[in-house]
């Protein structure tokens, strides 16, 4: 509860920043922000195109999210994502079979990608206690590298050097059902594998013993060791889990809302990802719906260029701000406890207590 | 009457829990003011209170004979009021110095003067005796040395009222004869101390009156001088209590657990346990005397799994476990109340219900094909809770880091003891509990013996191991010095061989 208000209120003052920047700068923010949404939101067709848009985030977010739940920081998402994706591509193009074989062959294979180039830094870090957010790093160059190589060498297309050839359609995750639905978007099936994996790791956090094992070595590997937990053991499945589910987002966005792998870049919702997490306060449901937001500015962005004056770097910075409030969390705790204590003081006379203030001891 | 701190008529309430209803503490100048209370009786709130973190919900608080409002501990600072915290708030790497002028430099033109403080604060330190380096890092110094660090804190903000909460919970016996001195010192220089403490030796020892609550309520304010420990026990309890552990003779069956020529290495990697053998049959209670750092770790490591055997064998009822893993083990029989209940005995972030399937959630009916059964689960949580009495704010939802410290031990002993362990190993399991608590603690750990279990007691404190033990295994240095019936031998005997007896082991 006090999650979903402080992700709320993390919203609502990057909303206000960015209509302070849009008045700074001399344009209307009510204008703004009516294009902003409208571009996300006007139409159907609109409305698949953010939905398309959040899915590689609701992805990587609950990659980045599982991994902080078991006390991991894993910043690779990037990697693992483009990596998985590459896998992905693989077979894709040079696999001809049943379509739902072949995508299910597809989906195999990019989290299989995604959980190696995790697998990487998890084992280095049990093994010899190197720090993941170094490792995973190091992993997204190391991808990123390997695809510029790659690509060219065994994926190129006729023309152009810097790109796979094209997926052919029935080898993307493309769907005419949810395209019609959606008057034209690229809205694909994506969004389907993306709601199931929010289920199912959800499930695994909240339901399982892996997931109770998990969360023991991120809240104290201490008494984890102590209760006979094989730490490192779990500091490995964890990673593995959230490499595959970055693998995932590589999936849905090469072979979903695109259809082939570029090289030279590193995929932004790896990145993002995090920030996704944050704003979700680590917990599926909250990454699904922070994932969707991001990609309504994502999508919308565009639009309110088109429409009005106002640089898209303006929805950057809004997004920013988000990031910054969402991940100064503990003091909106603080204002939070302020308000509700200043609120109990006033109206000290009548009840005196039985107020929400919470048990925390000696904060 | 000249008092520096009133509380008067306090109450304070948290959701589900009067943590403090009705009390009232006055400090007088130049006194040393012991408050005593059970587990959770309130104390920790009431001293919290003084110190500006909570806000009381009635009564009010007097310093000096006026009325103030202490909305943070910085007011409380400004009003003279310093507070030694039960675990220290000291950066490891930084040296005595820095840690002391944090928050409060001295500086010339806007750099730091190191220098300065530092004589101040030898100056500080040599005044009311506490002979600390202020240029020695907290790391490289012993826990009474930190705490010494912290009692200089205070003083060097100038702070006329001491808060010491549980000051010897953490401390050597020598250490806390010490911390009598300095105490002793500081009221002689016109401070005044207020206490909190389990440990009515000490009041005896050291405090003028002493202020005693229990569930919330003030029971009464007494004179040490004229009362007995038995009458300041019963006050805390509301009970007679024994001091004595009440048991029968022991009646040793077949040896449980045995160690055959263990050695261990330490941190450092030297050998901190040497050539280590001993049995532990079931129906006894085998306990380990030493001064802490001699072995004990490195032995209660290596019998859980927590560290390996360097070289040497543990036999668990006959079959060799050296190489299992922790989990083989604990499934094998062998439960640990941890040293460090806090690093190792609780995921603090973790409900209580959650922690006390700490070991078994992987077993029917916590769990079924990796499924967690969460009524299953709240079911023997609560029963532990409540036959251990374990009190929290929401039961087994509660986060196990709201509870009291001795709540959090009585929780982890229960865990332990409910796994029924063929043996049991206890490790300081009474540390900072209350004189009602100790009591049933103890006799929680002999009818585990009666049940034909072995017990192997680890403790500093020598009462409990003379008291509770059937017999003694005396280490110093990581060897074994002896091994002596405990209704045969006494204080003095166990003291020398903890002392190594002639193999040069004063500290």
């Amino acid at each position: 509860m006090r999650n979903l208000i402080i992700s709320l209120c993390a919203v609502l003052f990057g909303l206000i920043g960015g209509a302070v920047l849009m008045a700074a700068t001399g344009h209307d923010p009510l204008q703004g922000y009516k294009y902003l949404f409208e571009g996300g939101l006007k139409n159907s067709s609109r409305f698949g195109d953010t939905l398309a848009t959040g899915t590689p985030l609701v992805f990587t977010g609950l990659s980045v999210a599982f991994a902080f739940r078991t006390g991991l920081f894993n910043i690779g998402a990037a990697g693992q994502m483009l990596f998985g994706g590459f896998c992905a591509t693989v077979i894709g193009l040079n696999v001809d079979t049943a379509r739902p074989l072949l995508l299910l062959m597809m989906i195999v294979a990019a989290m299989l990608g995604g959980a190696v180039w995790a697998f990487i830094p998890g084992l280095l870090k049990a093994r010899f206690n190197v720090h993941e957010v170094v490792s995973t790093i190091m992993m997204n160059w190391i991808a990123y590298w390997t695809i510029y190589y790659a690509v060219p060498a065994y994926l190129k297309a006729e023309s152009v050097e810097t790109e796979s050839r094209l997926l052919p359609d029935k080898a993307t995750l493309k769907s005419a059902f949810l395209s019609d639905l959606f008057g034209g978007s690229y809205l694909n099936m994506g969004l389907y594998i993306a709601v199931i994996a929010v289920i199912v790791i959800a499930f695994i956090i909240n339901k399982t013993t892996l997931g109770y094992e998990l969360k023991a070595v991120g809240y104290n590997r201490h008494s984890a060791e102590y209760a006979g937990i094989r730490v490192n053991r779990s500091i490995i499945t964890s990673m593995l889990i959230s490499g595959a589910l970055a693998g995932l987002g590589g999936l849905a966005q090469f072979a979903g809302n695109g259809a082939n792998i570029q090289i030279g870049v590193l995929p932004t919702q790896g990145y993002d990802g995090i920030a996704v997490a944050l704003l979700g306060a680590n917990s599926p449901i909250g990454v699904l719906i922070s994932a969707l937001f991001f990609g309504l500015l994502y999508s919308g962005r565009g639009f309110m260029n088109a429409m009005t004056e106002i640089p898209p770097e303006i929805a950057d910075s809004i997004i920013a701000i988000i990031i910054y409030f969402a991940a100064t969390s503990v003091l909106m705790d603080r204002l939070i406890t302020r308000i509700v204590s200043r609120r109990r003081a006033s109206a000290k006379a009548g009840t005196g207590t039985g107020g929400p203030v919470s048990g925390k001891e000696k904060a | 009457m000249d008092f520096v701190v009133e509380m008067l008529n306090i109450r304070k309430e948290f959701p589900g829990v009067v943590a403090n209803d009705d009390i009232t503490l006055q400090l007088r100048r130049g006194e040393i003011h012991a408050l005593l209370g059970e587990n959770g009786a309130g104390k920790s709130t009431l001293m919290s209170i003084l110190f500006g973190m909570y806000q009381p919900d009635k009564g009010s608080i007097k310093i000096n004979g006026e009325t103030v409002r202490i909305a943070n501990p910085n007011v409380a600072n400004n009003h003279g009021i310093g507070m030694v915290h039960q675990h220290f708030k000291l950066v490891s790497n930084f040296t005595v110095t820095e840690n002391i002028i944090l928050g409060n430099e001295l500086t010339r033109f806007g750099t730091l003067n190191i220098q300065g403080a530092a004589r101040k604060i030898e100056e500080l330190s040599k005044h009311y005796g506490l002979n600390v380096d202020p240029h020695a890092k907290i790391e490289d110094i012993s826990v009474g040395m930190q705490q010494r660090v912290e009692i200089l804190k205070m003083l060097y903000r100038d702070a006329e009222v001491l808060i010491l909460d549980e000051p010897s919970a953490v401390l050597t016996p020598k250490e806390i004869e010490e911390l009598i001195k300095i105490m002793l010192n500081l009221v002689k220089e016109g401070k005044s101390i207020i206490v909190i403490t389990h440990k009515l030796k000490e009041i005896k020892a050291a405090a003028d009156r002493c202020t005693v609550i229990r569930r919330g309520k003030t029971i009464g304010t007494v004179d040490v001088k004229t009362t007995s420990e038995a009458r300041m026990a019963e006050m805390m309890v509301g009970r007679d209590v024994t001091f004595t552990v009440a048991k029968a003779g022991s009646n040793p069956g077949e040896v449980i657990l045995k160690l055959d020529d263990l050695t261990v290495m330490n941190n450092k990697n030297v050998a901190g346990l040497k050539r280590f053998s001993l049995d532990v049959r079931a129906g006894e209670i085998v306990g380990i005397a030493g001064v802490e750092g001699n072995g004990q770790s490195e032995l209660v490591e290596a019998i859980t799994g927590l560290r390996k055997a360097e070289s040497g064998n543990i036999f668990l009822e006959g079959k060799d476990i050296t190489r299992d893993s922790i989990r083989s083990r604990i499934d094998k029989g062998i439960a640990h109340i941890p040293e460090d209940r806090q690093k190792r005995g609780l995921v603090l972030d973790y409900s209580l219900e959650d922690n006390m399937i700490l070991e078994v959630y992987n077993r029917e009916p916590f769990s079924k094909r990796g499924i967690l059964n969460r009524s299953a689960i709240r079911k023997y949580a609560s029963d532990i809770l409540s036959s251990f009495d374990v009190r929290s704010g929401r039961g087994p939802l509660s986060l196990s880091r709201s509870l009291s410290g001795g709540n959090q031990q009585k929780a982890i002993i229960g865990r332990e003891i409910e796994l029924n362990p063929s043996l049991l190993i206890a490790v300081q399991p009474t540390r900072g509990l209350d004189v009602g608590s100790i009591e049933y603690i103890h006799k929680r750990l002999i009818e585990h013996r009666d049940k034909g279990k072995a017990v192997l007691l680890i403790s500093l404190e020598l009462d409990e191991v003379l008291n509770v033990s059937d017999r003694i295994a005396v280490v110093n240095n990581g060897e074994l010095i002896g091994v002596v019936e405990a209704a045969e031998t006494n204080e003095q005997e166990i003291g020398l061989m903890m002392a190594g007896v002639g193999k040069g082991g004063e500290q």
